[in-house]
């Protein structure tokens, strides 16, 4: 109880506060840059696909192969190999920066997918029906598939944010930072376990909130379309 | 006599599958006529889909010809796809209507893929809301309207471009008797007020008697019998077709007098 009450003190926030905004700083980076190639690849994928609006099977196959090869790397492997990655494009192999281009590799393939389910799950009599309109394929992504899938884009949206601030955790152990960083550090190896509940349970205050927001956001555009 | 606007000659179509060949349409010979209500009617699995699907060119044809007014459309490169396609309409079973966008918006849809001007595409869909009578619901997303109004909307849809051929793919099939008397009254409105052709596939034999005034029955790939709804329904010579008009029969004499 005791160490609980600590948790809510000065000091521990002292050593906790500045490592929330490392944590911020390398989620909503990450995650933008995560989206950003995740969309374009998910799309890419579902439409490359055989029976797919630009069916490139050969092509597909590969791609699907490469984002399952990193997809089944562990997060901590794929830090490491990103290092060289992450000098080239931001200089520097350490801190919260660094850690941008290693988190995004690592969790772009997920998203990747999350987005090529979501289009697959478009039904295809209305692609179909877009198709027959005398459509292009750009029209029928942007004004079709995405629009449609948006519901679920967006739930997919929390789940790759909150795998994103998890994977921040363990970036932490490559001098990243972050509060999964000081969890291990002053938590685990100091015994400190007031610093260690102040640390985990602003995490869970972080993923809470992203979820509860995610799953509202999805809730609304579903009742704005009388769908639910 | 003046040249069909619809000629089908020889259409063949076959589908692969684990090592087997489908074949689906076995030499289709066809024509119909501009203006016409055309109705083509066959059990599940005897090729009505895949005859309109071949039509609307979602899927390939493999052998034959197939002419839709000066497009041969067997051999269409894929800008003048878009064209053609661009000139036929197609109402679906499922509606196929988009949730995420008002009825306005799913309606002026084929308008704003070719570009069309603002001001003329808020008039056009306003005049096509009014023509299948649901101009009052413009704002609405397909998640409020019920199975006749969507369809609706789909015709609504489908006739954006004016089209010069609407393909209807069991599009009554999902609504109920009352609704779909109301939608056929809409087709045949319709097809007098724009000189439409119409193409009908069910397996509803009401729906032909009804609204068409041509038919052709199919049966395994093949059509097996042809000619005005008339003769067909007064003298059916095809197996399906006899077998139609026994079902439809033996469903409108039930008995009634049975003892408890």
């Amino acid at each position: 109880m005791e160490t609980i009450i600590k948790a809510f003190s000065k000091p521990v926030w002292e050593i906790v506060g500045p490592s929330i905004w490392d944590t911020l700083f390398m989620t909503i980076t990450s995650t933008i840059l995560t989206v950003v190639f995740g969309l374009i690849f998910g799309i890419i994928l579902a439409t490359t696909d055989k029976g797919g609006l630009r069916s490139l099977p050969i092509f597909n196959g590969i791609f699907g192969a490469v984002i399952n090869a990193v997809l089944s790397l562990p997060a901590m492997i794929v830090i490491i190999l990103t290092l060289p990655l992450s000098k080239l494009i931001v200089g520097v192999t350490y801190g919260p920066k660094a850690c941008i281009i290693a988190l995004s590799v690592a969790c772009i393939p997920m998203f990747a997918r999350l987005v090529e389910n979501s289009i697959l799950e478009v039904p295809k009599g209305k692609i179909e029906a877009i198709k027959v309109m005398g459509a292009n394929n750009i029209d029928i992504i942007f004004k079709v598939m995405l629009p449609e899938a948006l519901p679920n884009l967006i739930r997919n949206f929390s789940v790759i944010t909150i795998t994103l601030i998890s994977v921040t955790a363990i970036a932490g152990s490559f001098g990243a930072g972050g509060l999964g960083d000081i969890a291990v550090r002053y938590g685990y190896n100091r015994f400190r376990t007031d610093v260690l509940i102040a640390a985990v349970g602003t995490l869970l205050v972080m993923v809470e909130f992203i979820q509860i927001s995610g799953a509202l956001l999805a809730k609304f555009i579903m009742k704005k379309r009388h769908l639910i | 006599m003046a040249q069909p606007f619809i000629d089908i000659k020889n259409l063949t179509k076959s589908f692969h599958a684990n090592g087997v060949n489908f074949d689906v349409l076995k030499g289709i010979n066809l024509q119909i006529n501009k203006g016409d209500i055309f109705g083509i009617v066959g059990f599940s699995g005897a090729g009505k889909s895949t005859l309109l699907r071949c039509l609307s060119r979602l899927e390939t044809i493999d052998c034959g010809s197939v002419r839709v007014g000066h497009y041969h459309i067997e051999k269409l490169s894929h800008a003048m796809l878009k064209k053609y396609r661009q000139s036929i309409g197609i109402i679906f079973q499922q509606f196929n209507l988009l949730d995420s966008r008002t009825v306005f918006k799913n309606v002026s849809f084929p308008l704003e893929i070719v570009k069309t001007d603002k001001k003329i595409i808020e008039k056009k869909v306003m005049e096509l809301l009014d023509l299948v009578n649901i101009a009052d619901k413009k704002d609405f997303y397909p998640g409020q309207l019920s199975g006749g109004q969507k369809q609706r909307v789909g015709i609504a849809r489908a006739l954006a471009n004016n089209p010069d051929l609407l393909l209807s793919d069991e599009a009554t099939s999902a609504l109920d008797p009352n609704t779909s008397l109301s939608v056929l009254d809409l087709l045949k409105d319709i097809n007098k007020k724009l000189n439409l052709t119409i193409i009908l596939i069910t397996h509803e034999l009401d729906v032909v008697r009804y609204a068409c005034n041509d038919m052709a029955v199919l049966e395994q790939g093949r059509i097996v019998e042809k000619g005005s709804v008339r003769d067909i329904f007064l003298n059916p010579q095809s197996q399906t077709a006899k077998l139609f008009m026994r079902i439809n029969e033996n469903m409108s004499k039930t008995d009634w007098n049975y003892e408890i």
